[in-house]
C-alpha cells in the first residue's frame, strides 16, 4: 500500500507492506535511525516519536495509520541553527544519557510531557517517563534534564 | 588547574542526542547495502532430543535466501581446546569437553532459546514467517530446573559427564570454630537469576569479501570477539576483522561475542552473502545470557557484644544449560565472602551445576554482589539474633584504616580503605538516629506504612584480570590535534570523554582537539575492553602513560627547536605551549613540535598491567516505606558513599553510580527470571519482567569519598559496579527492616508485594 508520511517537516511517500510498522518506515525508508526498536510489547519506549504532536510508540503503530499525519523524530527536534533544543540541551548538561539507545525515545517523551505540563514537579516526570525504560541512568538525571529544560523555558 | 575531578560534559552526547547513535543496526556501510536478514529458530523446549528438522517448507518460502541448520556446520575446524580466555585455581572458563557449548544445537536442546537453524531472508517479515516453517521435531525429556533439581540428578544434560555438578570445591567445615561462639546463625539465601537488559539487545552484521570477514557486532569487547572467532571459524586473526560501533548497554553480557554472533558470521561467509540480525526482546529474554543464579548458605557466629568470629558461605552456582564462566563467578563470589570485616575464621565452599535454562555469565558486579548479598544479610541475621543495632555490628567488624594492606578472611588483599570512615558519613548524611526516632514511632502507632532501614557495607574486587592489561596508542599530529587509539571499548561510560580529559591534563592539548578511537581491530588489534570495572585504571592509565611518553618526546624536540636544554622546558599545560622556564616568550606549540619531529613523529604505544586488582569499597543506606497491607514495598531515599580511589569526572563516576543503584534496587525488590516445573521461561517479555521505572525510584543521595588506590598514577579503582553491589542488599534489608518487629528476619529477593505480604500474614499467624 502506499503511505505519505511528513516527517520531520519532508514528505516521506512510499510504497510499503501492509503490515509495516511506522518505526521501520522511519528507520528502513526514510532512514531516520535515531528511532530505535528497544522490545517488542511496547514495554520501553526507545522507539517514542510525536505523532501530531503527541508522543506514540512507533513500534505499536502500523506506518498506515500515520498516513497523512505528521511526524516529529528526534533527528527533527533541533531547527537546524545546530543548536540543541532546551530538551536536548539539559539531557547533555545534566548528563541524561549514557549508551544512548533509549534517548531519542526519552527524549521525545520529555518534550511531549512539557508540552503539557510546562511545569512538572519530580513526581509528575517520573510518572510521565514511566513508559520510557533505561538502564543505564537510573533516571536520577533524566529527571534532573527534564526539570531543568522545564525551568529554562519558563518564562522567568 | 588540572581538567581532572573537574565537571565536564560529555563529547559523546550531540550526536547521540541530535541523530543518535550508530548502532549496528543501524550501519548503512555500502558493504551491507545488500545484506540479508538472519532470523533464528530457538528451541521452544527445554530439554530435548532433536530427531528431525524439515527446513523443505521454509526453503520455498517468499523471499528466502538459506535455511542452515547443525548440518551445514561441515566447513568448521574442530572446537578449540579446553581452555579458555583465562583460568582460575585450573578452573577452564568456559568448560570444554564433555561440557561443551555447540553452535547450532547438536542432537540435543537444554534451553528454551537455544538456535537450532538459522533462517535467511531478503527482508525482516519474511524472516519471521518462514522461520514458523522449519518443523523440528523434538523427542521431549525430563527438565532439570534449579539447583535442587540439577542435584537431584534425576536427568542429566550431557549423560557422559555423568552428572549436573559440572565443579565442585571448596574448604571443609571447621565445626569448633562456631562452636567457639555465643552465638551462631545460619540461613538458606537465594539469590535469583537475572537478565541483563540491555536496551539495545545483540546484534550482528558480516560480510565475507576478498577473503577477509568483517563482523560488526554489538559487544564490550572487540579484541575478544576476534580471538573467539580465530577459535570458531579457523581463521587467521588476520583476516578477520572485528568492529564495535556504538552498544546500547552490555552490563557483562556482551563480553565477546556469543555462538548466535558466531554463527552470523560463519553463514556470511557460507553463503557468500552480507548479513544482518538483530535479535527482538523475546529472543533477548531468552538467549542473551542471564546473570546470579545462586543458593547460598550462611552461617555466622560471633559474640554477644556484635564481634563476628566466623563465617561460612557454602553457594550452589545454577550455571544454566552451558557453563561460559566455568567457576569463575562462584569463584570470586568465594574471595570476596568475608567481604568488609575482619573475621577471623572464613571458610567458603562452592558447586557448579547445569541446568535447562539460558546459560549464566556476567551481568554487572558478576559475583560480588552475590558475596555482598549473602554477608550483608548474614550480618543483618547476626544482629538482629543478638539484639545490637546492625549499623553498630558494622562498625564493630569493619577492617579498621590501619590494617591495610589486609588479607581477608578469604584470600583477597584489600589495597586501600577507610571503611568505618564511609560508614559514619552514611549514617551522618542519612540522619540514621532520626530515621529510627522515626521508624520507633511509626512502630508505635501501629502505622500501616512502616519504615525500614537498610544497611549494606562492601568492599569489590575491581580489574580482577589486572594482568591483563589493556593498550593505549597517542598520536599528536602536525595541526595540534591527537588521536588516542583505545582497547578499552565505551557502551555508555563516556570513555571517549575521560580519554581527552587525560591528554589535556598531562599536555595542554585542549580536549575538542583529541579524537578517541575504538572498537575496531584493524585500527587497534590489541586490547581486552570494557568489564570488571577495569576501563580507568588499566585503559586510562595506559592512555596517561602514553600521554607521559609523548610529553618526554615532545620535550626533546621542543629543546632542539628552542636551543634550550631539556631541563630548562616546561609545558604551559593552560595553553599547551613549550616555553623556556622563565622566558615565556619563548615557546612553541603542539603543532609546531609535531611538524618538527617530522617522520619520527610524537606517538606512543603502551600496553599496561597493573598486576594487580583494587578494591573499591562503600555503604549504602537505603530507607523503604512498607504498607504491611498489601505488602507493598517502596524505596523514598538511597544514600551512598562509593569509594573508588581518585574521581577522574565526577559527573561519569556519578552516573556509573546511579545506574547501579537502579539495578541494584530492581534486583532487591522486583526482577528475577521464572522458569516453570517444565523449565518453560514465564517472565520471557518486558511485560512479565519488571525492568524497574523512574516511578518505583527516589532520586539518589551521593557521597564524596576519595580514598585514592596506590598501584597506579592516577590513584583509580573501578566504580562500574558499585552500585549492584551495595544497593541490593541495603534494600533488602531495609524492607526485611520494615517489617522486623513482626518478628521477620528474612524474606528472598525480590521482595515482590506478594513475598511482603506472605511474610507478614505468616508471621502474624504465628504469634
Amino acid at each position: 500500500m502506499k503511505v505519505t508520511v511528513t516527517v520531520n517537516g519532508g514528505e516521506v511517500a512510499a510504497e510499503v507492506a501492509d503490515r509495516t510498522l511506522l518505526v521501520h518506515l522511519l528507520r528502513d525508508v526514510a532512514g531516520l535511525t535515531a528511532t530505535n526498536v528497544g522490545c517488542d510489547t511496547s514495554s520501553c519506549g526507545a522507539c517514542t516519536v510525536l505523532l501530531d504532536g503527541r508522543s506514540v510508540k512507533s513500534c505499536t503503530l502500523l506506518a498506515a495509520q500515520a498516513d497523512g499525519r505528521q511526524v516529529t523524530t528526534v533527528e527533527g527536534l533541533s531547527d537546524g541553527s545546530g543548536d540543541l533544543h532546551p530538551v536536548q540541551q539539559a539531557f547533555r548538561a545534566e548528563h541524561g544519557l549514557q549508551c544512548g539507545f533509549c534517548t531519542p525515545g526519552m527524549v521525545m517523551a520529555s518534550v511531549s510531557l512539557l508540552a503539557e505540563n510546562p511545569s512538572p514537579t519530580e513526581d509528575d516526570v517520573r510518572s510521565a517517563l514511566e513508559g520510557n525504560l533505561c538502564r543505564c541512568t537510573g533516571y536520577h538525571n533524566i529527571v534532573r534534564a527534564v526539570l531543568a529544560a522545564a525551568s529554562e523555558r519558563r518564562p522567568s | 588547574m588540572s581538567i581532572l575531578g573537574t565537571r565536564v560534559v560529555r563529547t559523546e552526547d550531540p550526536r547521540l542526542l541530535t541523530v543518535g547513535g550508530t548502532y549496528v543496526d543501524d550501519l548503512r556501510e555500502p558493504a551491507l547495502a545488500q545484506a540479508a536478514r538472519v532470523t533464528f529458530v530457538r528451541s521452544p523446549i527445554a530439554h530435548a532430543l532433536i530427531t528431525g528438522i524439515d527446513v523443505s517448507a521454509a526453503r520455498e518460502a517468499p523471499g528466502v535466501v538459506a535455511v542452515l541448520t547443525a548440518a551445514d556446520l561441515d566447513d568448521l575446524p574442530p572446537p578449540p581446546p579446553d581452555s579458555g580466555l583465562t583460568g582460575t585455581e585450573g578452573l577452564p572458563f568456559p568448560l570444554g569437553g564433555a561440557w561443551s557449548e555447540p553452535l547450532f544445537a547438536v542432537d540435543r536442546v537444554r534451553f528454551v532459546g537455544e538456535p537450532v537453524a538459522m533462517v535467511i531472508t531478503d527482508d525482516r517479515y519474511q524472516g519471521e514467517d518462514a522461520a514458523e516453517l522449519v518443523s523440528v521435531d523434538y523427542e521431549q525429556l525430563p527438565a532439570v530446573v534449579g539447583v535442587a533439581g540439577a542435584l537431584a540428578g534425576e536427568s542429566l544434560l550431557f549423560p557422559s559427564a555423568g552428572s549436573n555438578v559440572a565443579v565442585a570445591t571448596g574448604t571443609p567445615a571447621d565445626s569448633a570454630a562456631f562452636e567457639a561462639c555465643d552465638v551462631v546463625v545460619e540461613h538458606v539465601i537465594t539469590n535469583q537469576r537475572l537478565a541483563p537488559v540491555p536496551l539495545e539487545g545483540r546484534a550482528a552484521a558480516a560480510q565475507w569479501a576478498d577473503g577477509k570477514l568483517t563482523l560488526w557486532v554489538s559487544t564490550q569487547n572487540a579484541q575478544i570477539a576476534r580471538f573467539i572467532l580465530v577459535g570458531a571459524l579457523g581463521l587467521d586473526p588476520a583476516n578477520i576483522r572485528v568492529v564495535a560501533p556504538d552498544v546500547g548497554g552490555g552490563f557483562g553480557a556482551k563480553i565477546g561475542v556469543d555462538r548466535d554472533g558466531l554463527l552470523v558470521a560463519w553463514a556470511a561467509k557460507h553463503i557468500g552473502r552480507a548479513l544482518r540480525w538483530a535479535e527482538t526482546r523475546s529472543e533477548n529474554m531468552l538467549a542473551m545470557t542471564h546473570g546470579r543464579a545462586q543458593r547460598q548458605v550462611v552461617k555466622i557466629g560471633g559474640t554477644r557484644e556484635g564481634r563476628i568470629l566466623a563465617y561460612r558461605l557454602d553457594l550452589v552456582q545454577d550455571t544454566g544449560a552451558y557453563s561460559r564462566m566455568g567457576g569463575f563467578l562462584p569463584f570470586l563470589t568465594c574471595l570476596m565472602a568475608a567481604g568488609p570485616y575482619d573475621i577471623g575464621h572464613v571458610e567458603t565452599a562452592y558447586q557448579v551445576v547445569v541446568t535447562n535454562a539460558t546459560p549464566i555469565s556476567a551481568y554487572r558486579g558478576a559475583g560480588r554482589p552475590e558475596a555482598t548479598a549473602a554477608i550483608e544479610r548474614a550480618v543483618d541475621l547476626f544482629a538482629a539474633e543478638i539484639g545490637v543495632d546492625a549499623a553498630e555490628v558494622r562498625r564493630i567488624n569493619l577492617v579498621p584504616a590501619d590494617k591495610f594492606p589486609y588479607t581477608s578472611g578469604s584470600g583477597a588483599t584489600y589495597d586501600t580503605g577507610e571503611y568505618v570512615a564511609g560508614l559514619d558519613k552514611v549514617l551522618a548524611g542519612a540522619g540514621y538516629a532520626e530515621l529510627r526516632a522515626e521508624q520507633a514511632r511509626r512502630r508505635e502507632r501501629g502505622d500501616v506504612l512502616q519504615l525500614g532501614i537498610g544497611v549494606a557495607s562492601y568492599v569489590e574486587i575491581t580489574a580482577a584480570d589486572a594482568d591483563g592489561g589493556e593498550t593505549a596508542r597517542l598520536i599528536v599530529h602536525d595541526d595540534g590535534t591527537a588521536t588516542v587509539y583505545t582497547g578499552s571499548s565505551a557502551h555508555g561510560q563516556g570513555h571517549h570523554t575521560a580519554w581527552a580529559m587525560l591528554v589535556q591534563a598531562e599536555l595542554g592539548i585542549d580536549m575538542s582537539k583529541v579524537t578517541v578511537i575504538h572498537g575496531d581491530t584493524d585500527l587497534i588489534p590489541m586490547g581486552v575492553g570494557t568489564y570488571a570495572s577495569r576501563s580507568l585504571q588499566l585503559g586510562g592509565v595506559a592512555v596517561h602513560k602514553a600521554a607521559v611518553e609523548v610529553k618526554e618526546q615532545g620535550r626533546k624536540v621542543a629543546a632542539e627547536m628552542l636551543e634550550a636544554s631539556e631541563a630548562d622546558l616546561e609545558l604551559d599545560v593552560d595553553r599547551g605551549v613549550w616555553q623556556v622556564r622563565g622566558d615565556p616568550a619563548t615557546s612553541t606549540s603542539w603543532a609546531q613540535v609535531a611538524a618538527h619531529a617530522g617522520d619520527a613523529g610524537l606517538a606512543a604505544d603502551v600496553n599496561y598491567t597493573e598486576g594487580k586488582p583494587t578494591f573499591p569499597f562503600g555503604t549504602h543506606l537505603a530507607v523503604t516505606e512498607v504498607d504491611t497491607e498489601t505488602g507493598k514495598a517502596r524505596l523514598i531515599r538511597h544514600v551512598t558513599v562509593d569509594d573508588a580511589g581518585t574521581v577522574l569526572s565526577p559527573v561519569l563516576a556519578e552516573g556509573q553510580r546511579h545506574g547501579g543503584i537502579a539495578q541494584g534496587v530492581a534486583q532487591a525488590l522486583l526482577e528475577e527470571m521464572v522458569y516453570d516445573a517444565e523449565g518453560n521461561p514465564v517472565t520471557g517479555t518486558l511485560v512479565d519482567y519488571a525492568i524497574i521505572t523512574a516511578t518505583e525510584l527516589p532520586s539518589f543521595e551521593l557521597l564524596a569519598s576519595e580514598t585514592p588506590a596506590t598501584i597506579n598514577p592516577l590513584g583509580a579503582k573501578g566504580i562500574g559496579e558499585a552500585g549492584t553491589i551495595g544497593a541490593t542488599p541495603a534494600t533488602q534489608n531495609s524492607v526485611i527492616d520494615a517489617v522486623s518487629h513482626l518478628g521477620i528476619r528474612h524474606i528472598d529477593m525480590p521482595l515482590t508485594p506478594a513475598r511482603v505480604w506472605a511474610a507478614i500474614s505468616e508471621a502474624r499467624e504465628s504469634r
